[in-house]
């Protein structure tokens, strides 16, 4: 019932299309005003809601064939704003509106504090938005963009409010073509570009991840590994936990992949091997991996299934290095080994004697 | 001739056909050609897409070569005459194309690499899936197995590599619309290749993938930036340094069986993100697959790996006595081939492997059939 109420809400609120930038000046307003224009030539109905200021010649080129839904200004503490004109909005109702800076904040006394809920009100509306955002504006990424450039902006919007939007599209350039077209003044040298750059990729690739597993779900479709590597380390009381953690995280951060760690509740453990269990999750936990805790008799069947589940790619686990089977009898090893046909199992002997 | 500095070679990475690569190209082809740069377009490829023929109005083309191959006739890009023109930047789309039997080089990725060899800078297209390294998790995610493909290493020594991006959903509008194929051919394909899914999945692969090159190329900046650091001022910066990541090395077991050739790639690609160095061993007997194991040879070498044959009765043991010759911390290798119940007494190579590699990690690569 619930979810009918949703994609009905869904089906009357207009769709949202953001484009994402590493840095100011790569290009998004413009191509945000030029699929505006394209739009408006296919017989969409598409006017400019909102403006940022120092508009380039070729923007204006653009903006002579479209329609502007002029903002209204207003002071505030000796300061001038610019509001997009919502009542205007309304009445105009177009079918899709042009909102450049989409992280603005409105001034005190606004009818919303900050522009991307104006954006969520049109949306509610049933107009379809187009926006432009730069990463140093999204909240949840302003700690890492500040570690970069030692500046951080004062306005943002939720990493949600991106999550949410019908479809997210990134601009992007190298670093050099942005220092050419601007001549450098108050831009972040090359490298920090470049690290910016490579954080804005990875958020749209996240971005873009969340997108197919709720499409997944949404029909029905089994998870299967995606383009993200997710490593998963099973310990057990004996592992070498250090060496497969450190590789784990390792793995990790290189493949900016996703780390989990999973042990099988066993029955009748030993308090010693309870102990350095503990231990081991600790320091799991404090490399910030996923820790969970499986409840299952067959230990195989429990880390198999949980492995597909969670679509991991990379199965760390340890092993002694006998045989430990019997006559006939696969070992859980063996067994494991012979069911992935999804990921890869890297096996760490147990340390201590080394 | 060795006093000539390489050209510049600048990619546009894209997701799938029409997503408006070569229409970017060609817009800052454009741009340059306005400021007098001397460009060509050296070969294009205009799939009857009427935005993007617009943008190559004005340019100066070499004229394509013709080749006569199987009773027909073939188009290729006339390499040898961009040579002698001797611009200063060429245009080249598709640069993972395939030459047509007969020409100088199979691939156009080496015509190109001739071109930057003499100097000219060359601005290119291609598609992710491509990519030599991510062929398989391409066949897992979409299903299909595509045939030509460039090696990481090409890409990897590329100047510049920009992402051209366009959401799924607008692409499957423009195939609606007949923008990027005939609508016959447009709507086979929306029900085949260009589903939401397979674009979606390769869309972030595409995007990890630029990621990961912009932090290449920034972790070759620091290594560099380091080195000077240290050169200059001896001994001042080693206490600061990182500590080594470059100490794990990677050994593959290739074999005959048609597998190794995930086993390569995955093993290349999991040593190129840790920087780990590479090698593949061959324990050579068998002489019936001769064939296929020189075949998976050429192939690893052409990845950039380096190939050793080595001899001994056991091969497990002869696998871990060279690994640790030269040593190596971990092992790559398939899965053995199930043995039938009444020999399972026996222990496969995979098991002996671990059994007799106790000081080292073994990674036993997974085939990623199914879909």
């Amino acid at each position: 019932m619930r979810r009918v109420q949703a994609d009905e809400r869904k089906e009357r609120r207009g769709r949202l299309k953001v484009f994402l930038g590493y840095a100011s000046r790569v290009g998004k307003s413009l191509r945000m005003f030029d699929e505006g224009r394209r739009r408006k030539a296919r017989g969409e109905d598409a006017v400019v809601g909102a403006l940022q200021s120092g508009v380039t010649p070729d923007i204006q080129e653009i903006l002579s064939r479209l329609e502007v839904v002029p903002s209204i200004t207003i002071r505030h503490a000796g300061r001038t704003y610019d509001v997009m004109d919502m009542p205007a909005l309304f009445r105009r109702h177009p079918q899709v509106c042009l909102i450049d800076g989409l992280a603005y904040d409105n001034p005190p006394g606004s009818r919303n504090p900050k522009r991307w809920q104006d954006v969520d009100e049109l949306l509610d509306r049933g107009i379809s938005v187009i926006t432009a955002v730069n990463l140093q504006h999204i909240h949840e990424q302003q700690d890492q963009v500040e570690a970069i450039t030692g500046r951080r902006a004062a306005n943002s919007i939720p990493q949600e409010f991106l999550h949410e939007a019908d479809e997210i599209e990134v601009v992007d350039a190298p670093p050099d073509a942005l220092l050419d077209r601007t001549g450098g003044g108050n831009m972040p040298d090359p490298r920090r570009l470049a690290e910016l750059r490579e954080l804005a990729l990875l958020l749209a690739a996240d971005v873009v991840d969340r997108k197919l597993q709720e499409y997944l779900d949404a029909h029905g479709v089994a998870a299967r590994p995606g383009a993200q590597e997710r490593i998963l380390v099973c310990l057990t009381p004996r592992s070498n936990a250090a060496e497969m953690l450190q590789s784990g995280l390792r793995n990790k951060l290189r493949f900016h992949g996703a780390l989990l760690v999973a042990y099988v509740e066993q029955p009748n453990v030993r308090p010693q091997d309870r102990e350095k269990l503990e231990k081991h999750l600790a320091m799991a936990r404090e490399m910030s991996a996923e820790v969970h805790c499986l409840q299952g008799a067959d230990f195989v069947g429990a880390i198999l299934a949980f492995a597909h589940e969670q679509r991991i790619t990379q199965l760390f686990l340890g092993h002694t290095g006998s045989p430990g089977r019997s006559w006939l009898v696969r070992s859980p090893l063996d067994r494991l080994i012979d069911a992935a046909e999804s990921f890869d199992v890297r096996l760490f002997p147990h340390g201590g004697s080394k | 001739m060795s006093d000539i500095v390489k050209g510049h070679l600048k990619v546009y990475l894209g997701y799938a056909a029409g997503v408006g690569k070569t229409y970017r190209m060609l817009e800052e082809a454009q741009e340059m050609r306005q400021k007098g740069v001397d460009i060509v377009i050296a070969y294009f490829e205009p799939h009857g897409r009427k935005e993007t023929i617009a943008k190559v109005e004005g340019f100066e083309m070499v004229p394509r070569r013709v080749l006569e191959y199987a009773g027909s006739q073939f188009e290729e890009m006339d390499t040898e005459a961009v040579l002698r023109r001797k611009p200063a930047v060429a245009v080249v789309d598709e640069f993972a194309h395939t030459n047509v039997p007969g020409s100088e080089r199979v691939k156009r990725w080496q015509d190109v690499d001739a071109i930057l060899k003499a100097g000219i800078d060359v601005l290119t297209t291609m598609n992710v899936q491509h990519l030599e390294s991510l062929n398989d998790q391409v066949f897992h995610a979409t299903g299909i197995r595509v045939r030509e493909t460039v090696p990481d290493w090409v890409v990897d020594e590329a100047d510049e590599l920009v992402f051209v991006d366009l959401t799924p959903g607008a692409l499957r509008n423009r195939l609606e619309r007949g923008v990027v194929y005939a609508q016959d051919k447009a709507r086979r394909a929306m029900e085949n290749f260009f589903t939401e899914t397979n674009l979606t999945a390769l869309r972030e692969m595409a995007l990890r993938h630029t990621a990961h090159e912009v932090e290449e190329k920034l972790d070759a900046a620091a290594s560099a930036a380091e080195t000077a650091t240290r050169a200059g001022l001896p001994g001042a910066a080693s206490g600061s340094a990182q500590p080594a990541g470059r100490t794990e090395r990677i050994l593959i077991c290739l074999t005959g069986r048609p597998s190794s050739a995930i086993l390569i790639r995955r093993g290349k690609r999991v040593a190129d993100y840790l920087h780990a160095e590479c090698l593949a061993v061959h324990v050579g007997e068998e002489a019936a697959d001769r064939e296929a194991v020189e075949r998976h040879m050429t192939f690893a070498r052409n990845l950039r790996i380096e190939t050793h044959t080595i001899t001994g009765s056991d091969v497990p043991r002869a696998v871990v006595e060279f690994a640790r010759s030269r040593g190596v911390t971990q092992i790559f290798t398939g899965r053995s081939a199930p043995l039938p119940w009444w020999r399972r007494y026996r222990e496969t190579i995979v098991q002996r492997l671990v059994r007799q590699g106790r000081d080292m990690q073994i990674t036993i690569v997974a085939e990623r059939r199914q879909r």
